[in-house]
C-alpha cells in the first residue's frame, strides 16, 4: 500500500482537475493585483530620470526618494493627519455605532422601527450625493479646513450601527437579566458584559472603519483648504499637480501609506477574513 | 431567607393573557417547583417574581413587602437560568463575583466568599478558568455560586437543568436539594419534567395555560389529583383512563367488566376510571377493584420492572410486571389493579370525582 501511494502518477491522479483551474485562477488574480504593488515599490526605488524605465527591478535602486520624503515635514504631517482622523473615526464607530446598535436590538421603545429604517435608509444614499449637504453643513458651522471638518460625516455609520445590531441580536438575553439582577446598571451591562461578547464584529468594524478612513480621498481633499491639513491621500496627489507629476514621489508617499495597512491586515488577517465572512461583504 | 406571595398576578402581552390572575404564598425555605407544558407561563411567571417582567395586574410580595415597582436588583433575589447565563469572556472567579456586584465587602472578603462558594460546589480548582473550559454541569455549578455569594432572600430556578444530559441532570437535581437542605434559601424552580418537580419540591404548583390547577406536595398530586391532567402530567408513563358508565353505584367499563365506584357527587353518568401503570399488574384478581384482560402489544422492559401494553376493547393500557417477567407478545395476560387505587373523573367537566 505505502509503495502505491508514493507513485506519482497516483499523487498526480488524486488532484482533481477543479482543483487546478481554481489555483490558476488564483495565480492569476494574485499576479493581477501584486502587479501594481510591485511597480509602485519599484517606481520608489528609481529616480526622475528612471521613472518611464518600466523594469520592474530599478537599474539603479536608490533611497533617495524616500530620505527626500522623509525628511519633508509636511509629509510626515499628513502621515500625522491620518493617523489621528482614522484612530478618532474608528474609535468614535466602535462607540456610537454599538451603543445604537445595541439599542436598537436590545430594547423595546416606541419608534424603534423608524429609527432603525430611518438609519438603514441612509445606507441607499451613495456618498457623491452626501457631499453637497455635507460641504454646506461644514461651511454654516465653519468646519471647513479642521479636523472636525474631515471626520463629522464618519463620526457614525449606518453600516456599522446595523451590523452591530444584528451581532448585538445574537447575545442572549438571559446574559443582560443576570447582570441586572446582579444590579449592573444598563450603561455597564452594555459595557462589560455586552461589548465583551461582540469582539469579532467590533474588531470587523474597527479593521473596516480604519482602512477607509485612511484610504479615504474625496471629502477630505473638498473639505481641506490648507496644506497642513491634508491627509496623506490628498497631500499625496498634491505631489502629482505641484510643477510637474513627481511620480516617484508619489510612489514612494505611497509606499510608505500602504505599511499601515499591510501591518494592519500581516496581524490581524484572520479577524479580517472573520470579518468579511461575518459582515458578508466583499473583500 | 424570605416568603413570597403571588395575589391575583396578571401578565398580558398586548391582547393576549399569558398569566391568568394567580394566587400562590410560598413559605419561607420551603422549595417550591411550578410545574407545566411548554408555554403554560411559568418562566413569565418567575420572571415577574424576579422583576424582568412588568406585571399586568395584581401584586407581588416578598417578604411582606409589595415589589411590584421594584428593580430586579432591589428584590434581593437570585436567579439561575436554562443557558447558565455565565460570561464567556470572565474566569469562573469573577462570573461568581458577579453575585457581588452591588455589595459593600472588602475585595478580600468578596474573594473569601467566592471561594467559599466554590469550595461547596466543588469548583475550588477551577475558579481561575474560563468557562469555555468546563463542562455542562461545571457551568451550571457555575451559575449557582453566582447566585449562591449573595445569600439571597430566594433562589429562582428557570429550567436549569435542561440542558444536561440525563445522568448529569439526575445528579445536579440531587445537589441541588442537598443545597437547599444546607442553606434553606426559599427557592422557586421551574421546570416542565414532572420527574423533577416530584423529586425536588416540598411543594408542587401545577399549571396549565396561565392558570394553577393544582399545588401540593408531590405525594398530594400523585395520590389525590384534582383533574384529569394533573392525574396524567404526574407519574410516568402516565395514568390509564378507562371510559365508563355510572350505574347503581357501579360502573360499566368500556373494557369490559365492571367496578364498585364510590358514593359521589358525579353530576352525570359517564366517567373516567383512572388506573397507574404501577397498580395495574397480573395478580390473582378478587372481585373487588379493576380487571382488564388482552393480548400483550408491546413490552417494556426497565429491569427494576417491565412494562406491558395490553389492547382490550380498542383501547391500550398499560400496566406492570415484575423486572424479570417478561411477557410475550401476544400473549394473553390479565392485569388487576385493587380498588383503592383507582381514581375516577367526570368525562365531561375532567374534574375528579369528590368521594
Ligand atoms: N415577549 C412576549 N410576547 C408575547 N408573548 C409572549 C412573550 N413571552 C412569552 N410569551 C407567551 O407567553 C406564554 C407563556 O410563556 P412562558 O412563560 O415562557 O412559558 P413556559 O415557561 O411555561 O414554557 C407563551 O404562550 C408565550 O408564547
Ligand atoms: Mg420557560
Amino acid at each position: 500500500m505505502k509503495e502505491a501511494a508514493s507513485s506519482p502518477a497516483l499523487v498526480l491522479s488524486r488532484v482533481r482537475p477543479g482543483r487546478i483551474v481554481a489555483w490558476t485562477l488564483l495565480f492569476i488574480g494574485g499576479v493581477i493585483m501584486v502587479t501594481p504593488l510591485l511597480f509602485m515599490l519599484s517606481t520608489s526605488l528609481k529616480d526622475a530620470s528612471q521613472v518611464y524605465d518600466l523594469r520592474v527591478i530599478p537599474a539603479a535602486p536608490t533611497l533617495d526618494n524616500y530620505v527626500e520624503i522623509l525628511g519633508d515635514g509636511r509629509f510626515t504631517r499628513w502621515f500625522i493627519n491620518s493617523t489621528i482622523i482614522a484612530v478618532i473615526v474608528t474609535l468614535s464607530n466602535v462607540f456610537f455605532d454599538s451603543l445604537v446598535g445595541y439599542t436598537l436590538a436590545k430594547f423595546q421603545f416606541r419608534g424603534r422601527y423608524i429609527v432603525f429604517i430611518a438609519i438603514l435608509s441612509t445606507l441607499m444614499i451613495p456618498t457623491e450625493m452626501l457631499v453637497l449637504p455635507w460641504y454646506l453643513m461644514a461651511s454654516q458651522f465653519g468646519w471647513i479646513d479642521s479636523y472636525w471638518g474631515i471626520m463629522f460625516p464618519g463620526m457614525m455609520t449606518a453600516f456599522g450601527t446595523f451590523l452591530m445590531k444584528q451581532f448585538f441580536e445574537g447575545v442572549p438575553d438571559d446574559f443582560l437579566e443576570a447582570a441586572r439582577i446582579d444590579g449592573l446598571n444598563e450603561f455597564t451591562i452594555w459595557w462589560k458584559i455586552a461589548m465583551p461578547l461582540v469582539t469579532p464584529a467590533l474588531s470587523a468594524l474597527a479593521i473596516f472603519t480604519f482602512l477607509g478612513n485612511w484610504t479615504a480621498f474625496f471629502w477630505p481633499l473638498i473639505v481641506t483648504t490648507s496644506a497642513e491639513l491634508y491627509t496623506l491621500p490628498v497631500g499625496l496627489s498634491s505631489f502629482a499637480v505641484e510643477q510637474s507629476i513627481q511620480w516617484e514621489k508619489i510612489m514612494t508617499g505611497a509606499s510608505i501609506a500602504t505599511l499601515p495597512t499591510l501591518i494592519i491586515f500581516l496581524f490581524l488577517q484572520r479577524y479580517i477574513v472573520r470579518g468579511v465572512m461575518l459582515a458578508g461583504l466583499k473583500g | 431567607m424570605a416568603t413570597i406571595e403571588l395575589d391575583s398576578l396578571v401578565k398580558r402581552y398586548g391582547q393576549t393573557t399569558v398569566v391568568h390572575g394567580i394566587d400562590l404564598a410560598i413559605q419561607e425555605g420551603e422549595f417550591v417547583v411550578l410545574v407545566g407544558p411548554s408555554g403554560c407561563g411559568k418562566s413569565t411567571t418567575l420572571r415577574m417574581i424576579a422583576g424582568l417582567e412588568e406585571i399586568s395586574g395584581g401584586q407581588i410580595l416578598i417578604d411582606g413587602r409589595i415589589v411590584n415597582e421594584l428593580q430586579p436588583k432591589d428584590r434581593n433575589i437570585a436567579m439561575v437560568f436554562q443557558n447558565y447565563a455565565i460570561y464567556p469572556h470572565v474566569t469562573v472567579a469573577d462570573n461568581i463575583a458577579f453575585g457581588l456586584y452591588r455589595s459593600k465587602l472588602s475585595k478580600s472578603e468578596k474573594r473569601q466568599r467566592v471561594e467559599q462558594a466554590a469550595e461547596t460546589l466543588g469548583l475550588s480548582h477551577l475558579l481561575e478558568r474560563r468557562p469555555s473550559a468546563l463542562s455542562g454541569g461545571q457551568r451550571q455549578r457555575v451559575a449557582i455560586g453566582r447566585a449562591m455569594v449573595r445569600d439571597p432572600a430566594a433562589f429562582l430556578f428557570d429550567e436549569p437543568l435542561s440542558n444536561l444530559d440525563a445522568q448529569l441532570r439526575t445528579q445536579m437535581r440531587i445537589e441541588i436539594k442537598r443545597l437547599h437542605h444546607r442553606l434553606g434559601t426559599t427557592s422557586v424552580f421551574v421546570t416542565h419534567d414532572q420527574v423533577e418537580a416530584m423529586t425536588m419540591a416540598d411543594r408542587i404548583v401545577v399549571m396549565r395555560d396561565g392558570r394553577i390547577l393544582q399545588v401540593g406536595t408531590p405525594l398530594d398530586l400523585y395520590e389525590k389529583p384534582v383533574d384529569v391532567f394533573t392525574a396524567r402530567f404526574i407519574g410516568s408513563p402516565t395514568m390509564n383512563l378507562v371510559p365508563a358508565t355510572l350505574r347503581d353505584g357501579r360502573a360499566d367499563l368500556s373494557s369490559g367488566g365492571s367496578v364498585r365506584v364510590p358514593p359521589s357527587s358525579a353530576k352525570t353518568p359517564d366517567i373516567l376510571v383512572g388506573v397507574r401503570p404501577q397498580d395495574l399488574v397480573p395478580t390473582q384478581a378478587d372481585s373487588a377493584g379493576l380487571t382488564v384482560s388482552g393480548p400483550v402489544a408491546v413490552v417494556e422492559t426497565l429491569g427494576s420492572e417491565t412494562l406491558v401494553h395490553i389492547e382490550t376493547a380498542g383501547q391500550t393500557l398499560i400496566g406492570s410486571a415484575p423486572g424479570r417477567q417478561i411477557p410475550q407478545i401476544g400473549e394473553h395476560l390479565t392485569l388487576h389493579a385493587p380498588s383503592e387505587r383507582l381514581y375516577y373523573f367526570d368525562k365531561v367537566t375532567e374534574k375528579a370525582l369528590a368521594a
